[in-house]
């Protein structure tokens, strides 16, 4: 439950839906903001690319949420489409020797018409089956990838170029800190719009009960398809902000693997909730940097445990997921709102 | 000629083992409404266990056989109280993601303890080829057949004369009416995991048999979807005849096409045959067409 701190009295609708209801608020997001622009001048390189990561997977993370949280369409081929994205933009900039600039867009439109079509299944099946046909989606897609190899370069890899802009490289995680941070701060206050909206508003009448919202007057067919387009064109522009990263891409990034962990990023951070969508980005994203720290500092008394590290994370990762689901289903929005609300209602919390 | 029978037959027993392990899924979906991702790992964990069992332990194998099926008993029955029975009442994408934890969970144990590598099972089955016609059949694949047909008699005589299976099928049927004659819900949820747990392990040995085992058997999990898409979610004919279709699709599809696409065909063409069955017959061929009301 949202909470206004003691004393604000909303007396317009307009008040009411700002996105900032309280100037607390609204310091404390400047100062996010100061910090992130500052960040990127203090940080050393393994911090900026932690956060470069962190930054794409926002982005995707976000994406999924909108289908997944906000329009209750389950998606197991998130990870294609980021591919879909991620192999666009790498064409054009390569092949056709498009900007970057340009061809970033083009793939999030072109991620989002091919996620469209894999998402027309949705509207005659739902819930399991819509889960599985998304996951055809994602080893058909996938299929592709390897093995239209003269365009794609299949397993070998199509090496990318780092974007320019005015004559400057966006090649180190300083530089590049700057362009996902951008989109990544769009991206957010997008998602966060979107929810006040006519559209966003209609996407959770589909999601508590598509019938329903259909007899409330609710176009079931443009609005899922609609979801299904906003979820991809995220998908897309976090696939090109990685392929522009990484400089060379392979099918092996973009599994059911990579559609799993963008599932366990907005269960662990929220469903249905942007902020969440962060949490469970940066969640995942350091949970197997902090493994591997811990395996470093054990390699030392148990040598073998370099090993079985990978095995390791995975055992990690799946107990992660159940534990989650089972002591605190609704994620770390959740817990970070009851935090808040403590603070608010201290010292008397009922 | 003699390539199409070889391929129609060697479908066929695949498509056995497909249709196993599609059973367990379709049993835990059909009492309790979960699709289990993590069926995949129970196929491995019941290979490893019975292989561990005849190569580490020298057990004979018909004792380790059975041994492991008692094993997967034991971890259905856990794995149903420990991880689903919190979950009962949660929205489907929570206990989606669940088996998919659980699946990560259980892979990566898999590798801890018995690693990476391609391991065979010891030669049980002669290896001398039999000859039906002019087609070659080795042994391990008529037993393969014939092992998964015995157990797929079984399992339908189960269901249609023993109490527990009639049980199972009044709570897939209705689990408000099956509570209120005196039916332990609960207890038929276990039941029905410790089957699919016990299909997947002779799943995984018929399967380790024929061409060995490592832990890219795991991905069964994935390519059992088309089957029980097609036969239908909850249907248990639906599974073992889309068992067998699904296998010699594969088989055909891999046969004929790998040449032009340089391999793979066989993991996406069962994944197309699902596409166009979502879209054509979406409940599959024998599944239940469900009829919301708001």
């Amino acid at each position: 439950m949202y909470r206004l701190p003691c004393g604000t009295f909303n007396t317009t609708y307009k008040q009411d839906m700002a996105l900032f209801r309280t100037k607390f608020l609204k310091f404390w997001v400047t100062m996010f903001f100061v910090f992130l622009l500052v960040f990127p001048f203090v940080a050393n390189v393994y911090l900026l690319s932690l956060a470069n990561i962190i930054g794409i997977a926002v982005v995707g993370a976000l994406g999924l949420n909108i289908l997944t949280g906000f329009a209750g369409q389950i998606s197991l081929g998130h990870g294609a489409f980021i591919g879909v994205g991620a192999y666009t933009s790498a064409l054009l900039v390569m092949r056709l020797h498009v900007p970057f600039w340009f061809a970033l867009p083009a793939a999030g439109f072109f991620t989002a018409i091919v996620g469209m079509i894999f998402g027309i299944p949705s509207l005659r099946v739902k819930g399991l089956y819509l889960a599985i046909a998304t996951l055809a989606a994602q080893v058909i897609i996938n299929f592709v990838m390897i093995h239209w190899s003269s365009l794609t370069k299949g397993t070998s890899g199509l090496p990318v170029d780092p974007p320019r802009l005015f004559g400057l490289v966006f090649d180190t995680d300083q530089k590049y800190y700057f362009i996902t941070m951008t989109f990544a701060v769009l991206a957010t206050t997008f998602a966060k719009n979107l929810q006040r909206t006519r559209v966003g508003r209609a996407f959770m009448a589909v999601r508590d009960n598509d019938l329903a919202a259909e007899i409330i007057g609710i176009n079931l067919f443009k609005y899922k398809l609609l979801a299904f387009f906003v979820s991809s064109f995220y998908a897309g522009i976090a696939g090109a902000l990685w392929a522009h990263y990484v400089t060379i891409i392979t099918p092996e990034h973009f599994t059911i693997a990579e559609s799993i962990n963008y599932l366990a990023m907005i269960i662990i951070g929220g469903i249905g909730s942007v902020l969440g969508s962060i949490f469970g980005a940066i969640f995942m994203v350091l949970l197997p940097e902090v493994l591997r720290l811990i395996a470093d500092a054990l390699s030392g008394v148990y040598p073998s445990i370099g090993n079985f590290f990978s095995a390791m994370r995975e055992v990690v990762f799946g107990l992660t997921i159940i534990l989650f689901l089972i002591y605190e289903p609704d994620g770390l929005n959740h817990r970070w709102q009851m935090i808040k609300a403590y603070w608010k209602l201290w010292p008397f919390s009922y | 000629m003699q390539y199409f029978v070889q391929l129609l037959v060697t479908g066929l027993v695949l498509g056995s083992v497909y249709a196993m392990v599609a059973l367990g899924f379709v049993l835990i979906y059909k009492s309790s409404s979960v699709i289990n991702f993590a069926q995949g790992e129970l196929v491995l964990i019941g290979a490893y266990m019975a292989l561990w069992m005849t190569v580490s332990l020298h057990i004979p194998f018909l004792i380790s056989f059975v041994l492991t099926l008692v094993f997967a008993v034991i971890l259905g029955f856990a794995i149903e109280r420990l991880f689903l029975r919190p979950m009962i009442g949660e929205p489907i994408l929570s206990v989606i993601m669940l088996t998919i934890g659980l699946s990560a969970f259980l892979k990566g144990l898999v590798i801890i303890l018995w690693g990476t590598e391609t391991r065979v099972f010891p030669e049980i089955f002669s290896q001398e080829p039999v000859k039906l016609g002019f087609v070659r059949i080795s042994q391990v694949y008529i037993w393969s057949l014939v092992l998964s047909i015995i157990f797929l008699v079984i399992f339908t005589l189960f269901f249609k004369y023993t109490d527990i299976g009639i049980a199972m099928r009044a709570t897939a049927d209705d689990q408000t009416a099956a509570l209120s004659m005196g039916i332990s819900v609960k207890r038929v949820f276990a039941m029905a995991w410790a089957v699919a747990a016990v299909v997947a392990a002779v799943g995984g040995i018929l399967l380790g048999n024929i061409n060995g085992i490592n832990i890219s058997v795991a991905q069964f999990g994935l390519r059992v979807f088309p089957v029980v898409i097609l036969g239908g979610l909850d249907s248990v004919p639906g599974a073992i005849i889309g068992g067998f279709i699904i296998g010699i699709i594969e088989n055909l599809a891999s046969g004929y096409l790998d040449p032009y696409f340089g391999g793979g065909v066989r993991e996406v063409a069962s994944f197309v045959v699902l596409v166009i069955i979502l879209m054509i017959k979406p409940y599959g061929l024998f599944g239940l067409e469900r009829i919301e009301r708001v």
